[in-house]
């Protein structure tokens, strides 16, 4: 199975066939099993395509800068940020809470797309889960680095201290500790538990005695056992399961950290399901973004078909819909409560000096999406990737307008300020992205980006009578192939 | 290598089969002719190949619902000891210890060790890791984890018979048939000098 006869069968976009809604096939090009293996786990085994070097590089080079901010700040003391009275959550915070939200949509694919059988999940569970490690990585590195005193950060989990002193559990921020580690924790197991199968392919497939050590010792000596696969399923969809409101509190924990204040602008029951909502909708941006451009490097269009990214389009316009629905609410009982400086914060946040970051997020988060009501806008490559980089960037001002306008202008007019970053601020964020990209490459060089054994258990064939009506038809899609 | 065959060394038998379906098949025909110590592999999940074998549902839920009360109650308990008992300290006036704010971390520990049962649960059911198995000798068997096959009967179970169950994988469909013998693991044969 060539790359170029896939590309030929993409060209030809007609999916949905006949009077009644066919489901497409998940997997496109008429790909056999071994096809699959060959297609996801070679990229694993031969050198990276040229683009991934330079880009690898750039990302390494990020990641340095990171390094260095990090140093410069601990040697220097947080007095190196923006950060200051009244905005004592600048960038940090802003960056953490954009990290944490693109940090779900990995479990939202893996977990609730599969407790609700949506079986395109497949194609893409993979690469969303180690996009959702990463930006967990990254989300946790900033309130690592916001404390301060960065030797004492385990006072914040309960081990026992020399001030004999427990954390206060009262507070929401250690919510938030326990929360966002655990997730952490709970998606690498989980994504550990689905890597396992490929592992044992990468293993059976490997031709160097490196590699065979290595693998062997990831794929546990897996077999495909069916008295595995009984344990192995019940504990995936147990997995699933204990995902799912996992995933749905972890970000209502962190809204906690500002609905449970009595800032005016934070205080807000509305904030649980309003994150939850953006952090998805921050999420699927992010895999899209990484997506169309994996896709189309490593040549999975077959795998990860225009129809996957079509569906992952429908939640950006689904979840960006309900952001704009939670910003309109949020004005509508500002009013409605009556309570002044609660209308103030937010009629400071849209006609303010932070009017054009308001702005921003608004125009990004909900006008762009609206584009995706159009079927031939959902399935094209270039228009979702532009859509999914304004959601990034719309996101990442959505936190910086709930953190800095409800800050920067408090109870008392003379201490009201204008927050503004500082260069540290900058290329600490930039680092960020560096560190981020950095694991992501090394992901999809060293990891099978896609889920061979699920990919496979959602082709026709696997159907087991999928071989009673038309088992000569079968044998034939099963061709004997000439290489290995 | 079959011919020469120990019979003390034997591990078993390993039918290849065609496809999902044939692999099905036999497995019921496997479990209909009483054999008990069997398994079917394959590189993904097949549909229905648990009632096939005779198989019921795994007992890893009970398991992992035990330790979702463990974390739960750990939770509970580690707020209202540190909170209230070891260190009582008042802050705003607020109760030492209360069930509300308590909530959220009482809700992240449940699942947290329900979901470490869950895992190394299923590690432990599925005895993993195993890094040594008689499979691996079979050149074929790599396969299993890309597009092939497999049935075993391996020669622990008390209908084994080398010829007759080679014949009853043979009479189910089987393309190729192979007798698996247990070599040892490398350890294992580098400190038998060979």
């Amino acid at each position: 199975m060539s790359t170029e006869q896939g590309k030929a069968e993409l060209a030809v976009d007609t999916p949905y066939s006949g009077d009644g809604y066919v489901e497409e096939p998940l997997v496109h090009g008429n790909l056999s099993f071994h096809d699959v293996t060959r297609l996801i786990a070679g990229h694993v085994e031969k050198k990276p395509p040229r683009a991934w070097y330079p880009v690898f590089f750039l990302a390494l080079g990020a990641l340095s800068i990171f390094g260095l901010m990090i140093g410069h700040l601990f040697w220097n003391g947080t007095g190196v940020w923006g950060n200051n009275s009244p905005v004592g959550w600048g960038f940090p915070i802003v960056n953490f809470v954009f990290w944490v939200g693109i940090g779900h949509a990995g479990t939202l694919i893996s977990a609730i797309l599969f407790l609700f059988r949506q079986r395109w999940r497949t194609g893409i569970n993979r690469s969303a889960e180690a996009m959702t490690l990463f930006a967990v990585v990254c989300a946790l590195s900033f309130p690592t680095i916001h404390v301060g005193r960065v030797w004492v950060i385990y006072w914040s989990l309960p081990i026992p201290n020399q001030m004999l002193m427990w954390p206060q559990f009262k507070s929401p921020l250690l919510w938030d500790v326990f929360a966002v580690s655990i997730y952490g924790l709970v998606s690498l197991l989980f994504w550990y538990v689905g890597l396992i199968p490929d592992w044992a392919t990468m293993r059976d497939r490997a031709k160097t005695k490196v590699r065979q050590r290595v693998f062997g010792a990831l794929a546990l000596g897996w077999t495909g056992a069916n008295r595995h696969w009984r344990h192995y399923e019940r504990s995936y969809l147990i997995l699933a399961a204990l995902a799912t409101p996992l995933v749905l509190s972890v970000h209502s924990v962190v809204s906690f950290d500002f609905a449970v204040s009595i800032v005016p602008g934070w205080h807000t029951t509305i904030f649980p399901p309003y994150f939850v909502a953006g952090a998805i909708f921050s999420g699927f941006a992010m895999v899209l973004t990484l997506m169309v451009l994996a896709r189309s490097v490593y040549k999975l269009q077959n795998i990860i078909t225009i129809s996957h990214l079509e569906k992952m389009n429908i939640i950006i316009l689904l979840t960006g819909s309900m952001v704009g629905f939670a910003y309109t609410t949020e004005f509508f009982i500002a009013w409605y409560s009556g309570v002044e400086y609660e209308l103030f914060a937010f009629i400071n946040r849209a006609t303010g000096p932070y009017a054009w970051a308001y702005w921003t997020m608004f125009s990004c988060n909900v006008f762009a999406p609206q584009i995706f009501w159009f079927k031939k806008m959902r399935r094209s490559v270039p228009v979702m990737f532009t859509i999914a980089i304004f959601v990034n960037i719309g996101m990442w001002f959505e936190r910086f307008v709930i953190v800095t306008t409800s800050l920067h202008r408090d109870y008392l007019p003379s201490s009201w300020d204008y927050f503004s970053p500082t260069w540290v601020d900058l290329l600490t964020l930039l680092g960020s992205f560096g560190l981020f990209f950095t694991l992501f490459l090394l992901f999809i060089r060293f990891v099978p980006m896609v889920a061979i054994a699920e990919v496979k258990g959602v082709m026709p064939q696997a159907n087991p009578h999928f071989y009673d009506a038309e088992s000569t038809q079968a044998v034939s899609t099963e061709s004997p192939n000439a290489e290995s | 290598m079959a011919s020469e065959a120990n019979t003390d060394r034997i591990h078993g038998v390993l039918g290849e089969f065609e496809h999902a379906g044939g692999l099905l098949r036999a497995a019921r025909g496997v479990h209909e002719a009483g054999y008990k110590i069997f398994d079917a592999h394959s590189p993904f999940a097949i549909h229905g190949m648990d009632k096939a074998m005779g198989l019921g549902q795994s007992v890893l839920g009970y398991f992992v619902f035990g330790g979702a009360a463990l974390g739960c109650y750990l939770g509970y308990f580690m707020q209202y000891w540190m909170g209230e008992v070891d260190y009582p300290i008042n802050i705003s006036g607020k109760p030492f210890f209360a069930i509300e704010p308590s909530i959220p971390i009482i809700f992240e520990l449940t699942i947290l060790f329900a979901v470490l049962t869950a895992v190394f649960g299923m590690f432990v059911l599925n005895k993993l890791p195993t890094p040594y198995n008689p499979l691996f000798y079979s050149k074929r068997f790599a396969r299993v984890t890309d597009d092939g096959f497999f049935l075993h009967i391996e020669s622990r179970d008390a209908r084994f018979d080398k010829e007759a169950s080679a014949a009853l994988l043979r009479d189910l469909g089987a393309v190729n048939v192979e007798i698996i013998e247990d070599l040892g693991s490398r350890e294992e044969l580098e400190s038998d000098g060979g």
